[in-house]
């Protein structure tokens, strides 16, 4: 029992410390020697909290030693995104603009898990301010699919989904704006879910698009992102958006019973953008639902191809107010040669962000000025109400839509970075789910020819994230085969 | 040609929640500078606004008292902009819903009543405040004030004259003050006014090019400035010239406005709806139970102490201009006095005191109940009129009852009849020539004896009696 507690599982790992068979300092001790051995191939951490680790657990293990309850996560090592709020380190967001700083308070969901005994073993990279599809847009470091070394991991989450799947954590925390936790958990062969707008409590997350931006869990199996959901959602007196409904326990909807789950296939995902493998591999997962008395339905979105379009106008203006703050004056970076106020803005911006997040803010700044705004930002949000209304038809006549994640699987390092429309094409399936509203999860179907994994969406109505780990949940037992381990295992 | 101006009012009133618009500190930006201060006021990185309820009550209470629609669904919106001390380089604010709208308000000026339309009221956050006073030519801000919560009042442009916007100035401050919504302090920013005004030649339906002024401290300070801008656009008209839309700053030292920023260097705030804040529902039963708590207003209270008091119109409107004054009133009427007798008492005698103490009613140490005490003091031919007012001015300083400060002085009324028949007498014997005019039908001279009476009682003479014995002995 002693071996191998980094590739175990966070519900395991919590059982296991709580009932006093491990400590969770040795969990911690066993999860950092393999952060040692493995991460100067992936570079998926951007912060070691070595120390901050060992003293969470050895706080865990003295509530032990008292005869303390443990929390649902006790001992469980977690690796945080860049942008969550942290009084511990730095909270960078893969930023030049906050390569320094330092926030004064903690996320709501980080002090959830504080609270939940769970253990920090400290940051993880991304896409700058999370906008991208690969992490290759991080002012940090590069960090590799742990499947290919040559292949990016996905992005923006790219560090948490590299983080799990290499075992270099139990859970790693992302966030979801058009896909960011879902396409990187699919790339990396992970499980991801973004739960529903509203079911997490955005407090302490730093904004990138706050209509669609949302928290949710990157583990390797679909029991950990229930038990994540459990300590991590719920009302939030400091998010106005977050929704006052009762948190239930979603451990208890896996129950591996589909009969009579109607699954609905929208044609809109499956034409010839999709990739062979990608298709394939998903087609084998709808069978096994059939096969265990599921019944399958085509369904409909046809606005889906304007959901890109849509999205970056959206996210965009959102971003370009988010972003404002970062302007030198309070903290962040600050051009030393700035000379006046004008300047100490367009300089210090312009020096500390990258191409794509400026890229960003000058496409909202245009969509939200005076003249283009009915054209631009009015019409998205009419076109985000008909996208809601394919979904909620849609609805009618399924529980849960089945599909892909990605369009393909991973790819190698500056394929479609020199080409930004390419790169955006890569969340084309999970835009819809945050432009909806709904909570969308990518849980791994195989892998292609190349070795690389492939994965699979569901989605749900809103706040259905029960039905939609229950249904996850389902294939993962029953896919008749084992995904293995990234060979840098 | 004559010519008619066109004024539109834009005032923000700072709202006295306990904390602020949008996050829990507390709103007293006269604290040390920072200290009131926390990572959503700060605009620091993750941090999320949160509406105070308690603003959105007064904002409703304000919207109702001046005769606004409330809406059943409004939401809060981004204004964007760069300024130092605009913590997320954008203001949450109200922009095409506001929470109140199509409201009025009756002013008077010259015995004219006139009714101002307001356009809206809308809620929105405090910017914090820089200060250039370091040194070493650095700047500073302090965050205290951010996120202080604002509401918006606009007029339509029904105003037509600089007395008119001074009137209702007046009067919006007195319905903010009734709410018990601001202290309306415009010398400490916490009211602030900006007048947009245009002129036309008298009769002629469409607006001349307006400016904006900003930058008054005082409602005599508008006033000035209004009347200023006024003959300023005049003379550039007879002139020819035309006149240019651009924000005017009031300089108050060399009394003119100045020009500060032309229309079209104005800002895009490139305005779209806060997706930080669900909308703003304000239902009928919401609505209904602030319109319950609303305390009465200026225009129906003054109404009513006419009515129920027989004051005069002006005097039920000096009372009622400021709450704590009516409230006062009203306070001495219900302790028993007479309602005209308290109402001169207070507006005179107790004002002059007050004035020239500089304080409030609030700070004034004779309560409502001393005052009604004094005032039956003189009903009771205790004291005379001219004692009580000595006695008035030691309870003020002394805050001592009135009847203690008379017994404690000797100051109470000769009315022992013998006392006063003896005085009369004396001075009769005394006066033998004055007694003779009188006796001629020289009517006038009765003054005197009264006087020379009040002499011997040194003041103290019960008046009444000192003329019925004074009568009684020279006609008799």
């Amino acid at each position: 029992m002693t071996m191998d507690w980094y590739w175990k599982s966070a519900s395991e790992i919590s059982a296991a410390v709580r009932s006093g068979v491990v400590s969770a300092s040795d969990i911690t001790e066993a999860q950092l020697r393999r952060i040692d051995e493995v991460d100067g191939r992936i570079d998926a951490y951007t912060q070691r909290w070595d120390d901050t680790a060992r003293a969470m657990a050895a706080k865990v293990d003295k509530k032990a030693s008292r005869g303390e309850a443990l929390g649902p996560l006790a001992g469980v090592p977690v690796g945080l995104k860049e942008l969550l709020c942290t009084r511990v380190g730095k909270t960078t967001c893969a930023s030049k603009m906050l390569e320094h700083f330092r926030s004064p308070y903690d996320a709501t969901v980080v002090k959830r898990l504080e609270a939940a005994d769970a253990v920090f073993l400290g940051k993880v990279n991304m896409d700058e301010f999370a906008m991208g599809s690969s992490t290759e847009n991080s002012a940090i470091k590069v960090t590799r699919n742990p499947w290919n070394l040559k292949c990016v991991p996905g992005g923006s989450s790219g560090g948490s989904a590299a983080a799990v799947s290499a075992g270099e954590c139990a859970i790693s925390l992302g966030s979801d704006t058009g896909g960011s936790i879902r396409q990187p958990a699919c790339l990396c062969g992970c499980v991801g879910i973004k739960p529903t707008y509203g079911r997490v409590s955005r407090y302490g997350l730093v904004a990138f698009a706050s209509s669609l931006d949302q928290i949710g869990p990157l583990t390797r199996t679909v029991e950990d992102a229930a038990l994540t959901l459990n300590v991590i959602c719920g009302r939030d007196e400091m998010d106005a958006t977050s929704a006052d409904l009762p948190v239930p326990d979603f451990t208890g909807a896996l129950t591996g019973d589909v009969r009579g789950l109607r699954i609905g296939l929208p044609k809109e995902y499956f034409t010839e953008a999709l990739s062979e493998p990608m298709r394939e591999r998903i087609e084998q997962a709808v069978d096994a639902y059939r096969a265990n008395g599921a019944e399958i339905v085509e369904v409909s979105l046809p606005c889906s191809e304007y959901a890109i379009a849509v999205y970056y106008i959206i996210c965009t203006a959102e971003a370009s107010a988010n972003l404002a703050r970062f302007d030198g004056v309070r903290y962040g970076f600050r051009h030393p040669e700035a000379k006046t106020m004008q300047d100490m803005y367009v300089m210090s911006k312009s020096a500390a962000f990258g191409p794509e997040v400026r890229r960003r803010i000058m496409l909202g700044t245009y969509v939200l000025s005076s003249g283009y705004y009915d054209a631009y930002y009015l019409k998205a949000q009419k076109v985000r109400a008909l996208i809601k209304k394919d979904f909620d038809a849609a609805f009618e006549k399924c529980d849960v839509i089945a599909g892909p994640t990605s369009p393909t699987a991973s790819f190698e390092f500056g394929a479609k970075s020199d080409n930004p429309l390419e790169m955006y094409l890569s969340d084309i399936y999970t835009i819809s789910v945050n432009l909806a509203t709904l909570p969308g999860i990518s849980i791994p179907c195989g892998l292609t020819d190349a070795g690389l994994p492939v994965g699979m969406q569901l989605m749900a109505r809103p706040f259905e994230e029960e039905l939609l780990l229950k249904t996850a949940h389902f294939y993962e037992q029953n896919r008749g085969f084992d995904m293995g381990r990234p060979p840098i295992a | 040609m004559k010519y008619e101006a066109v004024i539109g009012m834009e005032v923000h009133v700072e709202i006295n929640s306990k904390s602020k618009v949008f996050c829990a500190c507390p709103t007293d930006f006269h604290a040390p500078p920072n200290t009131n201060v926390c990572p959503i006021c700060l605009g620091m990185p993750g941090a999320l606004p949160v509406l105070n309820r308690d603003m959105v009550d007064k904002s409703v209470a304000v919207g109702l008292a001046l005769n606004c629609k409330i809406s059943r669904w409004s939401k809060m919106d981004r204004k964007n902009y760069f300024y130092p001390d605009l913590a997320k380089n954008y203001q949450i604010s109200q922009y095409d819903l506001p929470l109140c709208h199509g409201g009025s308000i009756e002013i008077e000026v010259d015995g004219e009543t006139r009714r101002i339309g307001i356009t809206r009221a809308h809620m929105e956050e405090d910017t914090a405040r820089n200060t250039h006073t370091l040194g070493g030519g650095q700047s500073g801000i302090d965050f205290n004030r951010s996120g202080v919560p604002l509401l918006e009042i606009v007029t339509e442009p029904d105003i037509r004259s600089a007395a008119e916007a001074y009137a209702y100035l007046t009067a919006l401050k007195q319905i903010l003050q009734y709410l018990d919504v601001s202290d309306c302090n415009m010398e400490e920013g916490s009211l602030r006014a900006e007048a947009n005004i245009s002129i036309r030649p008298e009769g002629r339906a469409e607006f001349g090019v307006k400016t904006e002024v900003k930058n008054v401290a005082s409602f005599s300070g508008v006033q000035k400035a209004i009347d200023y801008e006024i003959a300023r656009q005049e003379k550039v008209l007879r002139e020819g010239g035309v006149i240019v839309q651009e924000t005017r700053g009031w300089d108050a030292d060399r009394g003119i406005t100045v020009s500060q920023r032309l229309k079209e260097s104005a800002h895009d705030y490139r305005y779209f709806p806060e997706p930080d804040l669900p909308p703003i529902v304000v239902d009928e039963s919401w609505e209904n139970r602030i319109r319950e708590g609303l305390p009465e207003l200026p225009a129906p209270r003054k109404k009513r102490l006419e009515s129920q008091y027989g004051l005069s119109a002006y005097d039920a409107h000096v009372i009622t201009l400021s709450k704590p004054v009516a409230d006062y009133y009203e306070a001495v009427v219900a302790a028993g006095a007479d309602p005209k007798k308290a109402s001169n008492w207070l507006m005179v005698e107790l004002q002059a005191l007050l004035s020239a103490a500089k304080l409030e009613i609030q700070a004034c140490k004779i309560g409502p109940e001393a005052l009604a005490a004094l005032l039956k003091l003189i009903d009771t031919g205790l004291i005379s009129g001219k004692i009580a007012k000595e006695v008035l001015v030691e309870m003020f300083d002394s805050g001592l009852p009135p009847d203690t400060i008379v017994r404690d002085k000797g100051l109470s009324q000769i009315s022992d009849t013998g006392a006063i028949e003896a005085a009369v007498k004396q001075v009769i014997d005394a006066s033998p020539e004055q007694v003779a005019q009188f006796k001629a039908g020289k009517d006038k001279v009765f003054g005197y004896f009264v006087g020379q009476v009040m002499k011997a009682t040194r003041g103290k003479g019960n008046p009444q009696l000192i003329n019925d014995i004074l009568r009684r002995e020279l006609e008799g």
